[in-house]
């Protein structure tokens, strides 16, 4: 016998985010960590000017270079906010509505933010 | 009357009690420096679209010794993620079965960590390519 | 009791719902012999110190699923847990972590019951065969695909190992779900569309986070945590193409 008044879980949105943001963080994430932070700045083993300005206002108006920037910038956050609102709920923090809006919300909104610029961007 | 009066413990804690949740805790917690990493991506990009002054003041900031020495922690702690996230794939996965044998927890996990290691490399090769 | 015997502490979680206001540990000292269980040690306590200590035990042979408790804090089963493997320090028993302590380490399970009636926990055939027709076929591939998850013995280990069945007592839990997953998987069930309705409910698999203890502490190697994921995606597909499909998934 089923139970009564089941409620369908809107969950798989958010774990669907979750694991394409996992899954790219844990493949792509320490590379760019390393391209970005470490090497370029610090002018270690790659070459000098792979982040200049030309390059890479070239790369983001290329299509195929939008959406991975997108990409990256969206599902990385995406994942983070869904882990910390579970995390948040383990440690016994069970804000509800407030925790939901600042893990998801701060998501959403950067999620808006990078597709305004990749727009503005131009192709 | 029930003399019955079940005790209900309370969850606080309960991922100190046991090593097993402690790790469980710590790989959950590398979703922070994936956020904040994600953030600083961000704020690159915004800066991207003011234009060269501005992006060069983005690299500039990247330079600081400060932001070095965070970057380094964020390469630790978000291959520490990759590490994680490609040990708990073998019970996320529904099972994989080749010639009639089901594939391994270690081959699959080994696959997801090869694959990390494939496509750092090929970014890298990339990087190159682009000068 | 055999001579020559050694002392080990055994601390015990004691909580009697008549008279005490929280639980709390008593410390016994048990002579034991090397061949002797956790289940034994409480049970030479029962019979000398204090008949009045409760506890669950039936096969003292792990397959009985009824000896489960904490043992310095991990979910094992009593009987097959010895007492030599931790002398001389002292060992700890408590009654299964995540439910309620009904007196001891007996713990209350009726909400566990509740769940495995509600997961339909049999065959509801695909295509009902009279008995003209003969019994329903299935290939040594086909009967692959479940066995694994017909050896739970319902002991709830799994649950104690369980943090999100800690902080949300409604949601399914590994073992139901497992033994859901045992008859979805079944060539000769039909049933997996209603039993979705469950599985994609908010008591469903989305309260696991993936913390895989479940299959750490599991007696019988079912692993639970792989039949809940497996039921995410399963859901997750359930939900977004719901649209699509003519029949609709569940509502």
């Amino acid at each position: 016998m089923m139970k009564a008044g089941l409620k369908r879980s809107n969950a798989p949105i958010f774990w669907g985010l979750f694991g394409a943001g996992g899954m790219l963080s844990a493949l792509f994430g320490p590379v760019l960590v390393f391209i970005t932070g470490i090497a370029v700045p610090l002018g270690l083993l790659l070459p000098k000017g792979a982040m200049s300005y030309p390059k890479m206002q070239a790369f983001a108006q290329n299509f195929i270079g939008k959406s991975f920037i997108f990409a990256v910038i969206a599902l990385f956050l995406w994942f983070a906010a869904h882990r910390i609102f579970h995390s948040l709920h383990e440690i016994g923090i069970h804000a509800g509505l407030g925790a939901k809006l600042i893990c998801y919300g701060s998501a959403f909104a950067s999620t808006v933010i990078a597709a305004y610029v990749l727009l503005v961007l131009g192709f | 009357m029930s003399k019955r009066r079940p005790y209900v413990r309370s969850m606080d804690g309960w991922w100190r009690k046991n090593p097993f949740y402690v790790e469980y805790m710590i790989h959950e917690c590398t979703a922070l420096f994936v956020a904040a990493y994600a953030f600083v991506l961000l704020v690159g990009l915004v800066r991207l679209g003011q234009g060269e002054a501005a992006w060069n003041g983005w690299l500039d900031a990247l330079r600081s010794p400060v932001s070095v020495a965070f970057h380094v922690v964020f390469l630790a702690v978000i291959a520490y993620h990759t590490y994680t996230w490609f040990v708990i794939m073998p019970i996320t996965l529904p099972p994989i079965i080749i010639g009639g044998k089901t594939v391994g927890p270690g081959v699959i996990t080994g696959g997801g960590l090869l694959a990390a290691v494939v496509v750092s490399l090929v970014m890298l090769a990339l990087v190159w390519r682009i000068v | 009791m055999s001579e020559n015997h050694k002392i080990i502490e055994i601390e015990v979680l004691r909580y009697n719902p008549e008279s005490d206001d929280e639980p709390h540990l008593e410390v016994y000292k048990v002579p034991f012999s090397d061949d002797m269980s956790v289940l034994q040690g409480a049970q030479y306590i029962k019979d000398n110190f204090d008949g009045s200590l409760t506890f669950r035990w039936s096969c003292r042979m792990a397959i009985c699923g009824s000896c489960g408790m904490m043992i310095n804090g991990i979910p094992k089963l009593s009987c097959e847990t010895f007492l030599r493997d931790y002398y001389p320090s002292r060992i700890r028993i408590e009654a299964m972590a995540n439910f309620p302590i009904e007196k001891d380490l007996v713990v209350d399970l009726s909400g566990f019951i509740e769940k495995l009636e509600s997961i339909q926990p049999y065959i509801i055939a695909k295509e009902p065969r009279t008995l003209e027709q003969g019994e329903y076929l299935q290939t040594p591939e086909e009967f692959n695909r479940y066995i694994q998850f017909t050896s739970c013995i319902n002991c709830t280990l799994c649950y104690a190992a369980c943090p999100q069945f800690g902080l949300n007592p409604d949601f399914i839990g590994p073992a139901a779900i497992a033994l859901l997953h045992r008859y979805n998987m079944d060539s000769r069930d039909g049933a997996a569309a209603q039993r979705m309705e469950l599985v994609a409910s908010e008591e469903g698999v989305f309260n696991c986070s993936a913390v895989g203890y479940c299959s750490e502490v599991c007696p019988k190697h079912v692993d639970p945590a792989n039949a809940v994921n497996i039921n995410k995606t399963n859901a997750a597909k359930d939900y977004f193409l719901r649209f699509l499909s003519p029949k609709g998934g569940s509502k």
